[in-house]
């Protein structure tokens, strides 16, 4: 559905995306993380043909962005950083604004203004002004305008900021609800947003690739030894903290074992794995037939936070020399 | 077609939401309605009986409208601004030109729609003289048609302008800049036509050409030279044009 190849946006000064390409395919919802500056609104504004490609070609639903760009656009429905909005219309009547320039006749246009207020939570406020409306309002107002004419491509920069956790829930779902015939992109600061609602991420940092790979395969990737958090319940001090670390670690394929801070008599202990061991059954066999109490035992995975930590951290540290290289 | 009309009707619509354009029309009325047009028919009233009894009837036409007209055509050169500031520069500081240029929408069809918005609520500025102007109907037997090329010519000075306006509007972000540039600018066309008062030779001649005010004289005589609505078609799409490549510059840049 999208097919971006070689992408490169350079400004003045500065290369704002460099040599990026990935494809996607109908029907996903595809997250696209980094860090600020990182190029993810220069790369929505190129698909969107907000913006040209310096080099590399981009493609939507089909269309080049440079060579027919009013087709592209017919087929997407784009939510800026900050909401595109007048202020001084009614949400209706914006949405109707919004509706006809997007190309949807006179005669559907109410009907579709109706299902879009509906479908993003906005009846009670379809007849105030866009200016008295707040952050999540607007946002929703944003939203609706980007989906009213039915894109198959929905490009979303941020679409979460500024609401509360409930509309929150409530946008993902409607993402979900989206997601069978719309092919979604959306960017977004918050990383457990890209763990809840997309199956793919595209991280992204100083304009360059990182990786593109679905969520689970991404924290597969970068766990080599798998790590277990481990609970014990102790009851009149019985088992020991010694006694239980002792015992853990005697199981085949445990390299390490951590004491957590005992919490309510309970005992937690981290266990590394060998790399390529699978330790869970061990671990909870070995509890149970030394006739404890086993509580939890719970993989410990590395989250979103410390895989997009790692990625882009690494990018940094190849940066110096690469600089120095370029000055030379 | 249909999109410059959607964009037109927005225009002028968030026009009369906001005070602009009341603002507009009230100093215009005050302008005009206070400070030309009822001096003038107070001289005219006095001037009238003498020039009646002396057996020369004073032309409506030559001595009244003629410098009413011309005395609008001033005032709109400095309207102009507060027209146009915020067609372009409002939309790219509250980001909704990303709306319209990610809508399957010819540039040119934003531009034209904005401008012909810009020139409707022009117009019902100008309607508010031609108020005062009907009155001299009622009373007097001014001819019409020498009034409606003056009309004509002001129309099209006014949408020289405000493509002009438009056109500094696209380069900035800031309304207020885009106004006092748009001011500054038209004050210098206005004053063209005088800087080459005391001169002739060809370069002042070809400054002359330039002024906006010296094509607007044979209208507001009610003649249509062709060359005047030459000058003032040429000036309008030529503004209109650049007006789209520095949109079209937006996206290289911005």
């Amino acid at each position: 559905m999208i097919k971006v190849e070689g992408l490169t946006k350079r400004y003045a000064r500065t290369v704002a995306v460099d040599n990026i390409s990935f494809e996607v395919e109908k029907g996903q919802i595809v997250g696209f993380l980094g860090p600020n500056g990182a190029g993810k609104t220069t790369t929505m504004r190129v698909l969107t043909c907000f913006l040209p490609p310096s080099a590399g070609t981009a493609n939507v639903a089909g269309f080049d962005v440079l060579a027919s760009p009013l087709e592209v656009k017919k087929r997407i429905g784009y939510l800026p950083e900050t909401p595109p909005l007048y202020p001084e219309m009614e949400v209706t009547e914006y949405l109707t604004f919004a509706g006809r320039l997007k190309g949807i006749s006179s005669g559907d246009i109410a009907s579709r203004v109706d299902d879009v207020t509906g479908k993003c939570a906005l009846g009670e406020v379809r007849n105030k002004l866009i200016a008295k409306l707040s952050k999540g309002y607007r946002q929703r107002v944003g939203l609706a305008q980007a989906i009213i004419h039915n894109p198959e491509v929905l490009i979303l920069d941020e679409p979460t900021s500024g609401l509360d956790p409930k509309q929150i829930i409530e946008i993902r779902d409607l993402l979900k609800a989206l997601a069978p015939d719309h092919t979604i992109i959306l960017s977004t600061h918050i990383l457990s947003e890209v763990e809840h609602s997309c199956e793919r991420v595209i991280i992204i940092s100083e304009g360059r690739l990182v990786a593109i790979d679905s969520v689970a395969n991404l924290t597969n990737r970068l766990r080599g030894s798998e790590s277990v958090s481990i609970e014990v319940e102790a009851a009149a001090g019985k088992p020991a903290p010694g006694e239980v670390q002792v015992r853990l670690e005697q199981v085949s394929g445990v390299s390490r074992v951590v004491a957590k801070e005992p919490r309510d008599s309970r005992l937690t202990f981290e266990v590394e794995s060998l790399s390529g061991r699978h330790i869970r059954a061990d671990l909870a066999r070995s509890v149970v037939e030394a006739g404890w109490n086993l509580s939890e035992l719970r993989p410990v995975g590395l989250s979103l936070e410390e895989i997009f930590l790692q990625l882009t951290t690494a990018e940094k540290k190849n940066e110096p020399k690469a600089a120095e290289g370029g000055k030379k | 077609m249909k999109n410059t009309y959607l964009i037109c009707r927005k225009e002028v619509r968030s026009y009369f939401v906001s005070p602009i354009a009341y603002a507009v029309l009230a100093l215009f009325a005050f302008l005009f309605g206070g400070l030309a047009f009822f001096p003038a028919v107070r001289e005219l009233v006095r001037y009238g009986m003498q020039a009646q009894m002396q057996g020369q009837p004073i032309s409506l036409n030559d001595q009244i409208i003629r410098p009413l007209l011309g005395f609008a055509s001033t005032i709109s050169l400095f309207l102009i601004p507060l027209i146009t500031m915020r067609l372009f520069a409002e939309e790219k500081r509250s980001g909704t030109m990303e709306l319209l240029l990610t809508s399957p929408v010819r540039d040119m069809e934003i531009i034209l729609g904005k401008w012909i918005g810009a020139l409707i609520l022009y117009i019902s500025v100008l309607a508010m003289s031609a108020l005062n102007i009907s009155f001299l109907f009622a009373w007097g037997k001014p001819d019409l048609k020498p009034v409606l090329v003056a009309y004509l010519g002001l129309i099209l000075q006014g949408g020289c302008l405000l493509a002009i306006g438009a056109f500094i509007s696209s380069l900035t972000r800031n309304q207020i800049v885009a106004g006092g540039v748009t001011f500054f600018v038209c004050l210098i066309l206005y004053l063209l036509s005088w800087f080459t008062q005391f001169d002739s030779g060809l370069a002042p001649q070809v400054i002359n050409y330039l002024s906006i005010v010296t094509h607007f004289e044979n209208f507001s005589k009610g003649v249509v030279d062709s060359k005047d609505v030459i000058f003032y078609l040429s000036m309008i799409f030529f503004s209109l044009f650049i007006t789209s490549r520095s949109m079209e510059s937006l996206r290289w840049r911005s």
